[in-house]
C-alpha cells in the first residue's frame, strides 16, 4: 500500500491551491471595484476607517500579488515540478503546511491591513510578524521545490523549473532584506534604512517582485502548460535558456527607473534605464517562443478557450514589458510617473497577462485534476471575451486619464505661469474613472464565471490518482 | 570546458542551478544599492533638517496608518511646472529621518512634501473631517475618526523615539521623558496637522527653487 502512494503525484494540494486562488482573485477584485467606485464616488466609505481608499488599496494589491497569484503559482509549481521530475512532492506534509500557512498569512495579513497595520512600502505593507512568517513558509516552499527536483527521475531540469526556482530564491533574498525593520509595537516598526536610501532598496525590492513574481514566475506557468496544452514541443529550448539568464541578470537592475527626477544620483537612474531597454530583449524573446510554439497548432486555438487564454496573455506580456521599457526613459517617465499611467500599465501586466495566464491553465489543470470535462466550455468562451473587453477598457481608460494628467500638470503658457489647477485637473478625470469602473466590473464578472465554472466542474469530486510514469531511459537518472 | 558542456552540468544539478540564480540575480543589487549605504549626500542633513517632535512622528505614523502616501507624493521634481505648483524641488538631504521614505508612486490628489504652512491649521481641521467642506470637487475621503481618537492611541511616542534613536537619530533623554507628556489632550487630528504643518519645512530660507 505505502509502495503504491509513494508512487503517486500529489494533485489533492494542487486542487486546494486553485481554489483558494480563485477566492482571493474573487475577494481582491471586488476590493479593487469598489475602491474604483470610491474615486467616483469619494463619499461611499461611509466615514467607516476600515473602507477607506488608503486602507483598502494595499488590501487590493497585496490580495491579488500574493492571495490570487502566489497561490496559483504554487498550485501551478507543485503540479508542473512532479511531472517534470516524474517523482511525487518532497515531504508532502510540508506541502500541506505550506499550503495552508499561506493562506492563513493572507487572510491575517488582510485583516491587518485593514486595522491600518501597514509599512506603507508598496507590496511589502505587511508589518514585521507577518514578514517573519512570510519567511519561514516561503523557506519552506523552497523546500518542497527544491527537494523535489533533487529527487527527480529525469536527467535534465526542465525550464519551467528554473523559473519557479528564481521566484522562490529571489523573492526570498529581495524580501528579507528589504524587510528589515526595528519593531516598535505588535503592528509598527521602523525600516532600517531612511529616506532617498529606503527608497532605492523598496524600488530594487519593488521592481523585482514584479519582475521574479508576476514575470519569472508566471512565464514558468507558460513554460510548461503552453507546450503541453498546444501538444508541441517549445519552439526553442535554447532560447529559453539564454534568455533565462539574460532576464534574472538584467531584471534586477531596473528597479531605480521608478525614482526618476527624485533625489537618488544620476548614474543610478541612468544604469536603470538602460538596463530597462536591455531588459526587453529577454523578455520578447520569451514572448517570441511562446508564440512559435503555439503557431503550428493554430487549429486548436479556434476551439480551446484554455488556449486562447493563454496565448492572448502571451500578447498582453509583449505589450507590458514594450511599454515599461519605454517608461523607464526620462522622456516619457517625466509625463508619466505619479499619473495613472502606471495604473494602467500595472493592469495590462496583471490582467491581460497574469490573471489570463492564470485562467488558461485553470481551465486546462482543473478537468485534468479531478478526471473530467470542463462544466461549460460556453462559459469559459464568454468569460474569454469578458476578460479581454475588461482589460482593452482598462487600460485605455488609464491612458487617456495619465497622458492627459501627466501633459496637464506640465503645461505652462507663454510667460511660464501653470495653465491649469491641481483640482481642475483632477475633477476632469471623472469620465476616465467611471470607465475604469466599469471595466473592473466586466473583468470581475468573467471571473465570477469562472468561478462558477470550476465549481461545476470540480463539485463533489476530488483529484484522482495519477500514477507517476516510467522514465524513458534516454533521460534517465543513472543511479 | 565549453559553454554548452558548462550549462549542461548546471541545468542537471540542483544545488548549482540555485548557485547560479543566485549569483545572477544578486549583482545588480550589489552595484546599486551598496554605495548608496555609505553615500554621504544620503546620510548629511540639509541645513534645517531636524528630527521629528513627539506629536509630529505621531502625526508621521497616523499618514503611514491611514495610507495618505498612497495617493500623495512627497517628492518634487526638478522641473519648472513641478517647483511653481509646489515649491524648491527635494532634496536627499530633507529625508534622513524618515523611516519609511514616503515619496510615493502616484498623485490622486497634489504633492505634499511642502504642504507646511501653506494652510491654517483650521483649514487642515475642516478638510481632513470633510474634504469637500473647503474643495468642491475633491475625491479625496473624509477622516472624521481622527478627531475623536487621542494621540497617545496612535502608539506610546516615548517607545517610538527611543527605537528611533537606536537606528542613529539624535533624541535627548529628556526629549524621550516628556514625550508622551507632549501627546497628553492632544486628538490624531492634531498630531496629523503638526506633522503637516512642517513637512518641507527642512530646506535652509535662500534656497528658492
Amino acid at each position: 500500500m505505502s509502495n503504491e502512494n509513494s508512487n503517486l503525484y500529489h494533485d489533492q494540494i494542487v486542487l486546494h491551491l486553485v481554489q483558494f486562488a480563485v477566492v482571493w482573485a474573487l475577494l481582491a477584485m471586488t476590493v479593487g471595484v469598489y475602491i474604483s467606485a470610491e474615486l467616483v464616488w469619494p463619499t461611499i466609505d461611509f466615514g467607516q476607517f476600515w473602507l477607506s481608499f488608503g486602507r483598502l488599496r494595499p488590501l487590493h494589491t497585496n490580495g491579488i500579488i500574493f492571495g490570487f497569484g502566489v497561490s496559483a503559482l504554487m498550485a501551478t509549481g507543485f503540479y508542473s515540478v512532479q511531472r517534470t521530475s516524474h517523482v511525487p512532492l518532497f515531504m508532502p506534509r510540508l506541502a500541506w503546511f505550506v499550503c495552508y500557512a499561506w493562506q492563513l498569512i493572507i487572510l491575517l495579513g488582510g485583516l491587518s491591513l485593514l486595522a491600518g497595520w501597514t509599512t506603507s512600502k508598496e507590496y511589502a505593507e505587511l508589518e514585521w510578524p507577518f514578514d517573519i512568517a512570510i519567511a519561514i513558509v516561503w523557506v519552506c516552499f523552497g523546500v518542497v521545490f527544491f527537494g523535489t527536483i533533487a529527487n527527480r527521475k529525469i536527467r535534465p531540469i526542465y525550464i519551467s523549473n528554473w523559473f519557479y526556482g528564481a521566484l522562490i530564491i529571489v523573492i526570498a533574498m529581495l524580501h528579507i532584506v528589504n524587510s528589515l525593520a526595528i519593531p516598535v509595537t505588535i503592528g509598527k516598526s521602523y525600516s532600517l534604512y531612511a529616506g532617498a536610501q529606503d527608497a532605492i532598496v523598496q524600488w530594487w525590492y519593488g521592481h523585482n517582485a514584479v519582475g521574479f513574481l508576476l514575470t519569472g514566475g508566471f512565464l514558468g506557468m507558460m513554460y510548461y502548460f503552453l507546450p503541453k496544452h498546444a501538444g508541441r514541443p517549445i519552439w526553442s529550448y535554447r532560447l529559453s535558456v539564454v534568455a533565462f539568464w539574460a532576464f534574472t541578470y538584467s531584471y534586477i537592475w531596473a528597479g531605480p527607473h521608478h525614482l526618476h527626477y527624485s533625489a537618488v544620483p544620476e548614474w543610478v537612474l541612468s544604469l536603470a534605464m538602460v538596463m530597462s531597454v536591455i531588459l526587453l530583449a529577454p523578455s520578447w524573446a520569451t514572448m517570441i517562443n511562446g508564440i512559435m510554439t503555439v503557431s503550428s497548432a493554430s487549429e486548436k486555438l479556434k476551439t480551446d478557450p484554455a488556449l486562447k487564454f493563454i496565448v492572448l496573455s502571451l500578447a498582453f506580456y509583449g505589450l507590458a514589458t514594450f511599454e515599461g521599457p519605454m517608461m523607464a526613459f526620462p522622456s516619457v517617465n517625466v509625463v508619466s510617473h505619479f499619473t495613472d499611467w502606471t495604473i494602467g500599465h500595472v493592469h495590462s501586466g496583471a490582467l491581460g497577462w497574469n490573471a489570463m495566464i492564470t485562467y488558461g491553465t485553470f481551465y486546462y489543470m482543473v478537468p485534468r485534476l479531478v478526471g473530467g470535462e470542463l462544466y461549460s466550455v460556453r462559459l469559459a468562451n464568454i468569460h474569454f471575451w469578458m476578460a479581454l473587453a475588461g482589460t482593452m477598457l482598462y487600460v485605455m481608460a488609464m491612458w487617456g486619464a495619465g497622458v492627459s494628467q501627466g501633459l496637464l500638470w506640465l503645461s505652462v503658457d507663454e510667460i511660464g505661469e501653470l495653465s491649469f489647477s491641481f483640482k481642475d485637473i483632477m475633477s476632469s478625470m471623472a469620465p476616465f474613472y467611471g470607465l475604469r469602473l466599469i471595466a473592473g466590473l466586466i473583468f470581475l464578472g468573467g471571473t465570477m464565471l469562472m468561478a462558477y465554472n470550476l465549481y461545476k466542474t470540480i463539485a463533489g469530486k476530488s483529484a484522482v490518482k495519477v500514477q507517476v510514469p516510467a522514465v524513458d531511459p534516454a533521460f534517465g537518472v543513472s543511479s | 570546458m565549453s559553454a554548452l558542456s558548462l550549462h549542461k552540468k548546471i541545468e542537471e544539478n540542483t544545488g548549482l542551478l540555485i548557485f547560479g540564480i543566485l549569483l545572477v540575480s544578486s549583482i545588480g543589487g550589489l552595484v546599486q544599492i551598496l554605495p548608496m549605504l555609505g553615500h554621504d549626500a544620503m546620510e548629511a542633513a540639509t541645513a534645517n533638517t531636524r528630527v521629528y517632535s513627539a506629536v509630529e512622528l505621531t502625526g508621521r505614523d497616523i499618514y503611514i496608518r491611514e495610507g495618505c502616501s498612497v495617493c500623495h507624493s512627497q517628492q518634487i521634481r526638478p522641473l519648472i511646472a513641478e517647483v511653481e505648483r509646489y515649491g524648491p524641488y527635494s532634496r536627499a538631504g530633507e529625508f534622513v529621518y524618515d523611516r519609511p521614505f514616503l515619496w510615493g508612486s502616484k498623485r490622486t490628489g497634489p504633492d505634499l512634501h511642502r504642504v507646511g504652512g501653506k494652510f491654517s491649521d483650521d483649514w487642515h481641521r475642516v478638510h481632513l473631517i470633510d474634504p469637500r467642506a473647503v474643495v468642491e470637487k475633491s475625491i479625496m475621503p473624509g477622516y472624521p475618526w481622527l478627531a475623536k481618537r487621542d494621540a497617545i492611541q496612535a502608539g506610546k511616542a516615548s517607545t517610538k523615539l527611543r527605537a528611533l534613536r537606536r537606528l542613529g537619530h539624535p533624541y535627548t533623554d529628556e526629549e524621550i521623558a516628556t514625550a508622551d507628556a507632549e501627546l497628553v489632550g492632544l486628538k490624531e487630528i492634531d498630531a496629523l496637522i503638526a506633522y503637516l504643518q512642517m513637512l518641507g519645512t527642512g530646506l535652509s530660507e535662500d534656497i528658492s527653487i
